[in-house]
This record gives structure tokens, C-alpha cells and sequence, in this order.
């Protein structure tokens, strides 16, 4: 018999519509998998059971009379970084262990807008800063495919929760592959899209002009359902972008004849495990079967993504992070003797270590005597890696590469090693620095651990990304696949 | 680049972070290994190259009219500060 967390988002909607379950039942059969299986993996930071059990009812009311929005009665787990009205908010922090956030994200409110149904806040790295999920204030989050390994990170709690079916799907961020790589760690689908295509408000920022909202599914199709609800226009967020939300589902069948794929040579280079680039490949002849069309691209600038966004990126976090000074909310020190020692001991208390090295790096990289060498170059060099995508696109419809260089590692083996752990988005970067909306689908299996095939598409080729990535889940079988012990 | 414990301790300072003694050689050594790293920007030729703050090249920051939108929410907003006090946020002294 199928059980109701082996359906997928677009399943279960189907099934609350035509009545077999109701959204009481699919809320109480996740929580109760939570409650038994969370200990294992410490995916969740909060669980909203009352909450959501009330939500769930007022769900089966609108369904049973109609006028029910598009995701009614479906549970959802939100990433800890995002803000929900009276429900703690921490971003995998000490600094945020005690805020109760005052109102909701914009994502959170129009997922509920349309009727979803939130069971809890996922585990993190502290303020997203970290690609394994080991940064957290909460401790690391376990990968459901090994208990032994990570299930990368930032939205490593989301990745993890949806694929030990927890929950059918999780919001998540991604400011250098946050969503993607955790997403190919763990065997799902994630999705970041276009810069400016989701408000950030409400979301806690990293590294503002990076940041995007994005979502963790089981597959192209749910993602497809639940940016419907997420993408488009709002005042609170001067970054987001007023442009018409195209209907994602309608084109997730156009077929593939004569789609022109570029395949990304500084991808398939010496750092990626000769295994994963098989799976990689192996996926890419699929596509041309479909009738895709394969072109070699080059993007020179692509290499220096890394030590750019290692500028970039702390310099706004080194800012965003500012505000983080015990006065107004948040943690802070006791007995401060003065105002410094508030600040001081407050902000080094309260962050945990890769926060304290990214503010520094970032402080650093914007002191005077500094600013040009590191943050002004970095900005340049930005711009010469986002114009080698734009060259790209005049040839091509999509890019594709591997997510991530390996298959999820041990807990721990990273940790003191910042360059060996930021050089695991080397793949992802790229797409945050320009902007681009990115999608990585489940392509294969090393040795019982999944790894993700890559699609980057132009600025709001959201609809496209989701078009190829469902076309692909059409013929294989690697995102239904559920880890052991979680069945 | 290589820093030294005195630059670790100006930048931790600059950053209003307190960074107790057996964190600084940790950070005087990977914070040199990441400016190490970052040196490969170096490499690239930027010259007449404009710097990039946004990523989408045509979009400016919109302004919106000056008006105000939200609701005194203040004492929902101090539920969340350390100290609070007749609707003021305490710290420590900052006047002698």
C-alpha cells in the first residue's frame, strides 16, 4: 500500500481534492513521522504541531466548500530563516535562540495564502553561512541516505526532512548553491530562482545581493506548484523584481526536440569525482535521446566564482550582521560593563565561529586601504563572470554541469579545513553571482549516496528550468528513490 | 597575505566582536589562508571593467512614495529586546 508521505505535493493535492484524506489526517500522519524520526536527523528546529493541526482544519473547511487556494491543505516545513508572526525564528543561531518573530515573511504569507500548512522550522547553518549543515547552534543535521554524513548545507534541515519524508516539501535559501547542494546530497530536487524573482523580505539576509528564496521537492512538478505561490511582485522588497508570474505548470510538458544544451567545461575538470561526472553524463546522453541538442561552452571567468564570492559575500554579511547588537532584540551578554563590551562580548557569544570568520573576512575586505584591492576587484571580476554567462545564453538554452564535486562527506571531515568546505559550491556560485535561476534534479547514485545534475537557465527562465528537470524525471526513477529506514 | 595576531585583534575590534585567546590563532591562520586564497582575483584583467553591485544589469533600486505604511507595533517589537523600560530599549550607560 502507498502510504501518504510517499506521494509527492502534486499526489497529495490531488488526493485532499478528491477527498481520500483530509489535511487533518496528512498533518497528524507527518507529525507523528516527525516526532519518531526527527531525533535521528535533527532536522527541525521547532515543530508547530497546534498550529498546524488548526491550520490544517480551516484547509478542510475551505476544501469541503470550495474556494481553497492552490496548495490547500498541503504541510510544508520552512527553513529557520525565514520570519513567521509568533513562532521562534533563529536562523541556526545563539544570536536569534530567543526571537520570536514579529510578523511573516512574505514567503511564509503567501504560502499560506494559498493554504499550505506549516509543521515546523528547519535546521540551518548559522545564518546560512556553511555547506554542511555543521554551523548550526542547534547541532548538525544527519543525511537520512548515511547518518554518518552530512546532508549539505545551508537548507541542509530542509533537504533533510524532505527526503526522509518528514515532510513533502520545504522552503529554503541559497546564496551560493544553499538549496542546490543539499538538495544533490540528498537525493532532491531544489531550486533556486532568478535573483529578485521571490522577496527577501522577512528573510534574514546573508549576503543581500545574493540571497534567493527557493524550495526543496521531491520533484520538478511540486517545485513548479509551490513557486506559483512564492514568485512575484512586492513593495517590501526594493530587489524584487515586477514582472508577470508565468504559469509554471503549464509548460512543464513542452517536449525537449532541438533544445541546445551547453555543457560547462570548467565543470567537468580535475576536481570532480570521476564517478559523479559518469552520473553527469549519463544524464546529458538521456537529454539528447529526448532530442536535445549538446554544445561545448567555455566561460573563462567561471574559476575565479569562488574567491569572488569569498569577498562578496562576507563583505555584505560583515554588514548585514551589524545589526546584531543586543540592544533591540536577539541575545545578549550579561553584565556588559560598558557599551563596547556589550557589543563586543554580545556579537562574540553570540556568533558561532565561520559567522565570526565571515564578518572578518568581510570587515577586512572593506577597511580602508583594502576596499580596492579585494571588494572593488571582486565586483569587477563579477561582472566578467556574468558576462560570460550572458555570451553563453546568445548559444544556448540551458547550461548543465554537476551540483556538487562528491557525494555527501563524513561529519566532521571538513570542518576545520574553510577553503576544502567553501570549495563545495564551486559549482553553485556561479549562478548566485549572476543572478541566474538554477535547479538540481537527482541523476544517480555513488556508492548508496545520491548526486545532482545541475540546469542553469537565463534571468526568469524558471519555467524552462522546471520544463527540463520534469521531462528528465519523466524517464528516470532517481527522485522516487526513499533512503533506508525512512520507507 | 599573511596577518598577524595584532591585525586579527584590529579587525575582530573593527567587527565589535570579543575573540578570546584560543580563538585567535584559529583565525589569524584561516583568515590568511582565505585572503591567500582570494589573491587569485589577481589574476583576472579588469581594467575599464565597471564594478557590479547588482545582479540584474538593467534593474535600479526602486524608490517608493514617502508614506507611512506600517502601525505602531512597538510594544510587539520590544517583546523581543533584552531590556525594555517605559517603551525604551536600556543600555548600558553611554554618558558619564
Amino acid at each position: 500500500m502507498t502510504e501518504l508521505h510517499h506521494l509527492t505535493l502534486a499526489e497529495l493535492a490531488d488526493g485532499l481534492r478528491s477527498r481520500q484524506f483530509s489535511s487533518v489526517e496528512l498533518a497528524r500522519h507527518f507529525l507523528a513521522r516527525i516526532e519518531r524520526l526527527n531525533p535521528t536527523l535533527n532536522a527541525f528546529i521547532t515543530v508547530t504541531a497546534e498550529q498546524a493541526l488548526a491550520a490544517a482544519a480551516r484547509a478542510d473547511e475551505l476544501l469541503a466548500k470550495g474556494g481553497a487556494g492552490g496548495l490547500a491543505g498541503l504541510p510544508l516545513a520552512h527553513k529557520d530563516i525565514f520570519c513567521t508572526d509568533g513562532v521562534l525564528t533563529t536562523c541556526g543561531s545563539r544570536m536569534l535562540s530567543n526571537f520570536v518573530a514579529p510578523y511573516d515573511a512574505t514567503v511564509v504569507e503567501r504560502l499560506a495564502q494559498a493554504g499550505s500548512v506549516m509543521l515546523g522550522k528547519a535546521n540551518m547553518d548559522e545564518f546560512a553561512m556553511g555547506s554542511s549543515n555543521e554551523t548550526s547552534w542547534y547541532g548538525p543535521v544527519k543525511n537520512p541516505w548515511d547518518l554518518k554524513k552530512v546532508p549539505g548545507g545551508s537548507s541542509g534541515g530542509s533537504a533533510a526532512a524532505v527526503a526522509a519524508r518528514l515532510v513533502p516539501a520545504a522552503t529554503g535559501t541559497d546564496t551560493g548553491g544553499s538549496i542546490r547542494q543539499p538538495a544533490a546530497l540528498t537525493g532532491l530536487t531544489g531550486l533556486k530562482p532568478t535573483y529578485g524573482r521571490v522577496s527577501r523580505y522577512g528573510m534574514i539576509a546573508f549576503a543581500s545581493s545574493l540571497d534567493q528564496a527557493g524550495t526543496l521537492t521531491l520533484t520538478a512538478r511540486d517545485a513548479a506548484l509551490l513557486l506559483q505561490a512564492m514568485a512575484g511582485f512586492d513593495p517590501k522588497d526594493s530587489t524584487c523584481v515586477d514582472a508577470p508570474v508565468p504559469d509554471y505548470l503549464a509548460t512543464l510538458e513542452q517536449p525537449l526536440a532541438g533544445l541546445k544544451i551547453g555543457l560547462l567545461q570548467e565543470f567537468f575538470d580535475s576536481g570532480l569525482d570521476p564517478q559523479n561526472e559518469q552520473r553527469v553524463r549519463e544524464a546529458l546522453k538521456l537529454y539528447e535521446r529526448l532530442g536535445a541538442k549538446l554544445i561545448e561552452v567555455s566561460l573563462p571567468n567561471l574559476p575565479l566564482s569562488v574567491p569572488t564570492y569569498y569577498v562578496v559575500a562576507p563583505a555584505e554579511c560583515s554588514s548585514n550582521l551589524s545589526r546584531f547588537d543586543g540592544v533591540r532584540f536577539g541575545y545578549r551578554c550579561e553584565d556588559p560593563v560598558d557599551l563596547m563590551d556589550m557589543y563586543k562580548r554580545t556579537r562574540g557569544e553570540g556568533f558561532g565561529a565561520e559567522v565570526k570568520r565571515r564578518i572578518m573576512t568581510g570587515t577586512y575586505v572593506l577597511s580602508a586601504g583594502y576596499y580596492d584591492a579585494y571588494y572593488l576587484r571582486a565586483q569587477k571580476v563579477r561582472r566578467l563572470i556574468t558576462d560570460d554567462f550572458a555570451r553563453a545564453f546568445k548559444e544556448v538554452d540551458v547550461l548543465m554541469g554537476p551540483t556538487s564535486p562528491t557525494p555527501a562527506f563524513d561529519i566532521g571531515a571538513k570542518v576545520d579545513d574553510p577553503i576544502t568546505m567553501y570549495l563545495n559550491d564551486i559549482y553553485t556560485i556561479g549562478a548566485n553571482l549572476a543572478g541566474l535561476p538554477a535547479i538540481s534534479v537527482p541523476c544517480g547514485f555513488i556508492d548508496g549516496l545520491p548526486v545532482g545534475l545541475q540546469i542553469i537557465g537565463p534571468h526568469f527562465a524558471e519555467a524552462k528550468l522546471l520544463n527540463v528537470a520534469h521531462m528528465y524525471q519523466r524517464e528516470t526513477e532517481w527522485h522516487k528513490q526513499i533512503p533506508k529506514g525512512f520507507e | 597575505m599573511s596577518l598577524t595576531r595584532k591585525d586579527v585583534e584590529g579587525i575582530a575590534h573593527l567587527a565589535r566582536l570579543s575573540i578570546t585567546e584560543a580563538e585567535l590563532p584559529v583565525y589569524v591562520d584561516s583568515l590568511s589562508k582565505i585572503l591567500t586564497f582570494v589573491e587569485q582575483l589577481n589574476a583576472a584583467s579588469v581594467d575599464d571593467v565597471e564594478p557590479m553591485a547588482h545582479p540584474l544589469a538593467d534593474q535600479v533600486q526602486r524608490l517608493r512614495p514617502d508614506e507611512v505604511v506600517h502601525e505602531d507595533r512597538r510594544e510587539k517589537y520590544q517583546r523581543n529586546a533584552p531590556r525594555v523600560e517605559a517603551g525604551l530599549y536600556l543600555v548600558p550607560k553611554v554618558i558619564e
